[in-house]
């Protein structure tokens, strides 16, 4: 979330869509409806009619796979009715700058842009770049008339999507489509908040990621990011996924956002140079510029005093990718079903029945020597062997589980979707003989460091130089129990040396040796200071001599009046509660809405350094005095040019987002152009990797859904006996004018079938979904949640995963998988 | 008794603080002796399931967690919680969780009981023997190479990529923050690549 939850409740209009928080993330609606109560505005945008659309003042149905059609409408509707705001889009946007005239788009390629090579199936980028002064410096038409300028060129791409084209694609009812477009259209004036909430129905589609940005280029056309009752909200699935994410639990990410090096990358100049953009507008605070601090710091926290200014600070223990190497989780599931890998770790995860096409996970895990499953639980992938279909007797997999113990028998830190990160305690000693997952992993080092130390092996230098100072140890020098305020500190970071400003004489010292880190503009280049991940710095610090644990503040002040709770735990980065906040206030620093006042710049009070001017309300996106002002700032500190992208080219198939259908979809053409699918998606070539459109066998539109009682694979909810008898067994929803078709009562069993699999279900008949008019046919839509599995209920009685029936393509940037646009059949059991 | 469970909970709030605790019922003993609560330590915690950040008190007794709610001085929950914040306590109190390692043979058609060390020691070596036969210094690759002349030619050069290819890696969300960054530290410090999590589902 660029905001919080709390902040939901300053909105004058919440769209909901790619999400359901009514179902989903409940508590939320606290805030959405506290925003209702002042006469906020909820829209509901879902194929289906959720808890969420009961509650909305607006509902609008449409076709999964659709929102990008939609999206793009309403992009339109905001120009041709010159709803933006013009100010905030010319101060704060790249709408004025100037892109090479040899750029063309959609509209003048029938749905791709320049520089495509069909064989490679990627873009040459070269033409989606901008015209530059001698100086470097992009050429802008403030008056946004230039017909190269990003805001002609972004009208040249939306004039396509006109609202006849949008409801033939969408199946949306043209009132209902103009309503939301009006509603949501109407925030674009300086006085009115627009927050956008979307979750796994954006995320889930080959064009995932560019739905996100079509969102993006609206909220930023209206003004709305940066602002209190504003921005772009991804409501978060998991309680931590949002710090596992931030702590780089990803093959392309290390923690904070830094990436993981590559071969081609040698040492740590070329992966600096490489990973640090570059600018020439001087008004540009170009935050990246920092990345030397914080990877050189994240090295000195992962291998201290072995990492040497002379050995690049250990930077060639890393593990390197090779260049253009993708690790992510469908490659692996791929690799793993060919049978190229020995070991697998599932920690704390249910990949058999959470991972798209389960059957083929399931079918790789057959091919692995061993197999390690962390869990409270059993599960459906620690028992693969024992599954459906499969016979234990010929699986040689040697397969562990491994107890974990719950969220309330050890401490640390998680963080919510608003990035605050809040402490929990340790109420009671771990069940049974369940061990907290750091003391797994403390364990699982130990034990090969000391083969290591013993037999000798491969390369083990990257083992015996890791720092691992987290508590007492005993003799042989093996920590006994990890002491989890050692590891937050480590992640904060400390000063390794005292360090002195020698740009004032005397030279004052701003660092002592030992000490933590107060904040991240303090991070050194040069290895003498330590963080393990830089955004982190500031959660927990040096106070009057002691360390404080921010993450555990409890104070309920709330100065501005807006829900920000800045005493309240602590949020990233330095406990900034909306990111890009300095975009809530004009060139002068004073708010664009008074009465939302989030930041305001305070000429004449003095700052700490003596000079007068301070920004009041949330933590400001950097010091710098407004835009009008010497040394003034532009808003979006971590673009290079320092303003919002409205042509984005860092995307695979786009600068603009264009709609193209899912991967499997019920038509033959796309209505927009003549591209069908993502040209840039990579598509899995096994005979396992099926995907089959207007296909006769699989004619329904299928989705995947979750529902209040149950949390993702079920794996936790349906050991819970008080949540399985309120949702004890899988169903498939559908509309009343299908279940006629297809003679079949409310309450019946079914099995729903795809070109990958086949799920058991319950027949739920319900308004909630309709027939939707596509093209002048009818097209008809299912909904299955994805919370069960067969393991438990032991008897079978909750049916299978829906994720038997998902495809495995991913987006094209994300390769997060398409699990909410694709084919099924439903027939009788 | 005119005080609701709330404005209870308020009034006690924050005067008499066990170090990490934001509540505490001594104050108000008269009214809690009505509860079976009135002599469990309570500590507090943050919901295990969607991201929304519930805060959740926790009560203990004798070593056993007796009560779980929501904790009415959280700003965002405000004390309210939904079904399943409401049953985390069925996450302890729970005869399906695992009480001890289980392993499976190969070719085996069912668990059985194993000690920690026992399991941990044979992880290790399965983990230390497919890095010693997999771990790869350096790889080669073909990479573009500009000539003295301004052109550029494709040349095999070698690279150091210290990395193993033979195992991979995904979890967790579940985790909290300081397990994650401990557990990347781990898995790359044996070399591993094929790194992943919920984030990319």
């Amino acid at each position: 979330m660029t905001n919080h939850w709390i902040d939901l409740k300053n909105a004058n209009v919440i769209l909901a869509m790619g999400s359901n928080p009514a179902s989903n993330h409940p508590i939320s609606m606290k805030w959405i409806k506290r925003a209702q109560d002042k006469g906020a505005k909820l829209i509901c945008v879902d194929p289906r009619f959720t808890q969420t659309a009961a509650k909305a003042d607006l509902y609008a149905p449409l076709r999964s796979g659709t929102d990008l059609a939609f999206l793009g409408g309403m992009i339109k509707y905001i120009l041709d009715n010159n709803l933006y705001f013009k100010e905030y889009v010319v101060d704060y946007t790249n709408a004025s700058f100037l892109v090479n005239p040899d750029f063309k788009g959609p509209a003048d390629l029938d749905g791709l842009f320049s520089g495509f090579n069909a064989e490679t199936k990627k873009y040459d980028k070269a033409t989606w770049s901008f015209q530059k002064d001698e100086n470097g410096i992009a050429l802008k038409d403030p008056t946004l008339e230039n017909p190269n300028c990003v805001f002609q060129l972004l009208k040249k791409q939306y004039a396509r999507y006109t609202p006849e084209k949008v409801v033939n694609i969408t199946g949306t009812p043209m009132d209902k489509l103009m309503a939301v477009y009006k509603l949501f259209g109407a925030t674009g004036k300086p006085d009115q908040a627009g927050t956008e909430c979307y979750a796994m129905g954006w995320t889930q589609h080959t064009v995932g990621t560019q739905n996100i940005r079509a969102m993006t280029i609206i909220q930023v056309l209206l003004g709305n990011m940066g602002i209190a009752g504003g921005g772009i909200n991804a409501l978060r699935g998991e309680a931590n996924v949002q710090g596992s994410t931030d702590q780089g639990l990803l093959f392309h990410i290390l923690p904070g956002y830094n990436p993981v090096p590559n071969a081609a990358q040698v040492d740590l100049a070329t992966y600096i140079k490489d990973n640090t953009p570059t600018t020439k507008e001087p008004k540009s605070v170009n935050w990246w510029g920092n990345r030397n601090k914080y990877i050189t710091s994240y090295l000195k926290a992962t291998y201290g005093a072995a990492g040497t200014k002379e050995n690049d600070f250990g930077y060639s223990w890393m593990p390197k990718l090779d260049v253009g190497m993708n690790a992510s989780w469908l490659t692996i599931f791929d690799k793993m079903y060919k049978g190229e890998f020995e070991g697998f770790f599932a920690w704390g995860q249910n990949p058999a029945c959470s991972g798209a096409n389960s059957n083929k996970t399931r079918q790789a895990m057959t091919k692995l020597k061993w197999l390690v499953n962390v869990n409270l639980f059993d599960n459906e992938t620690g028992s693969f062997w024992r599954g459906p279909g499969m016979n234990p007797k010929d699986i040689q997999t040697e397969v562990f589980m491994l107890p974990c113990c719950s969220s309330m028998e050890k401490e640390g830190s998680i963080s919510n979707s608003g990035r605050w990160a809040q402490w929990r305690y340790k109420a009671i000693e771990p069940i049974g003989h369940s061990l907290p997952d750091a003391e797994i992993i403390n364990e699982l080092f130990f034990k090969v460091k000391e083969l290591y130390k013993k037999e000798g092996g491969a390369y083990s230098d990257p083992i015996m130089n890791l720092t691992w100072n987290y508590g007492e140890k005993d003799a042989a020098g093996k920590v006994k129990h990890v002491d989890i305020h050692s590891i937050a500190k480590e992640i904060n970071g400390y000063w390794l040396e005292d360090v002195y400003d020698t740009k004032v004489d005397p030279p004052k010292l701003i660092g002592k040796k030992g000490d933590l880190v107060t904040s991240f503009p303090s991070l050194q280049a040069d290895g003498t200071t330590s963080c393990g991940n830089w955004i982190y710095c500031n959660s927990y610090i040096q106070k009057d001599g002691k360390a404080v644990n921010m993450m555990q503040r409890r104070g309920k002040e709330d100065p501005t009046g807006l829900g920000l709770y800045p005493g309240w735990t602590w949020a990233w980065p330095v406990n900034r509660r909306i990111i890009y906040n300095r975009a809530s206030v004009d060139q002068q620093g004073k708010p664009w809405d008074a009465t939302r006042q989030l930041l305001k710049w305070n000429a004449t009070k003095l700052a700490p350094t003596g000079k007068p001017g301070v920004w009041e309300g949330d933590i400001p996106d950097g010091p710098a005095p407004p835009m009008a002002e010497a040394g003034g700032k532009f808003p979006f500190i971590m673009k290079p040019d320092g303003v919002a992208s409205i042509f984005g080219p860092g995307l695979v198939e786009g600068p603009f987002p264009e709609h193209y259908e899912a991967l499997e979809c019920p038509l033959e053409e796309n209505a927009m152009s003549k591209q069908r699918i993502n040209p840039t998606i990579k598509i899995f070539g096994d005979k396992i990797d099926v995907s089959y459109s207007c296909d006769a066998r699989f004619p329904f539109v299928g989705t995947t859904y979750r529902v209040s009682e149950h949390w993702q694979t079920g794996c936790m909810t349906r050991h819970c006996s008080w949540l399985l008898e309120m949702q004890p067994q899988n169903f498939v929803e559908m509309s009343i004018e299908l279940a006629k078709e297809l003679k079949l009562t409310n309450g019946e069993t079914v099995i729903v079938s795809s070109g990958r699999g086949e799920v058991k279900a319950v027949a739920m008949v319900s308004e909630r979904f309709k027939p939707f008019k596509i093209m002048n046919s009818t097209v008809h839509q299912v909904g299955i949640p994805w919370h069960f599995g067969w393991q438990f209920p032991e008897d079978g009685s909750g049916y299978d995963s829906a994720n038997l029936l998902t495809p495995n393509v991913g987006d094209a940037n994300t390769m997060i998988p398409e699990s909410k646009a694709f084919m099924v059949n439903v027939r009788k059991a | 008794m005119g005080v609701s469970r709330r404005d209870f909970l308020k009034l006690s709030g924050g005067t008499v603080l066990v170090a990490s605790l934001g509540v505490n019922l001594n104050p108000a003993k008269a009214y809690a002796q009505d509860l079976r609560i009135k002599n469990a330590k309570q500590t507090t915690t943050v919901c295990p399931y969607c991201s929304v950040g519930c805060g959740i008190i926790v009560y203990q007794e004798n070593g056993k967690i007796i009560n779980t709610e929501g904790d009415p001085d959280h700003p965002i929950n405000e004390g309210a919680l939904c079904a399943k914040g409401s049953s985390v306590i069925q996450l302890v109190n729970n005869e399906t969780r695992v009480p001890k390692p289980l392993y499976r043979e190969p070719g085996a058609t069912a668990w059985k009981q194993v000690e920690w060390d026992w399991a941990l020691d044979r992880i290790a070596r399965l983990v230390k023997d497919s890095r010693d036969k997999n771990f790869k210094t350096v790889k080669k690759a073909k990479v573009k190479e500009k000539q003295p002349d301004g052109t550029e030619i494709m040349v095999e050069k070698e690279f150091v990529v210290n990395r193993m290819d033979s195992i991979a890696h995904i979890g967790s969300a579940a985790l909290d923050n300081e397990e994650c960054y401990l557990l990347q530290k781990l898995v790359r410090s044996w070399g591993l690549v094929y790194v992943e999590h919920q984030a990319r589902i």
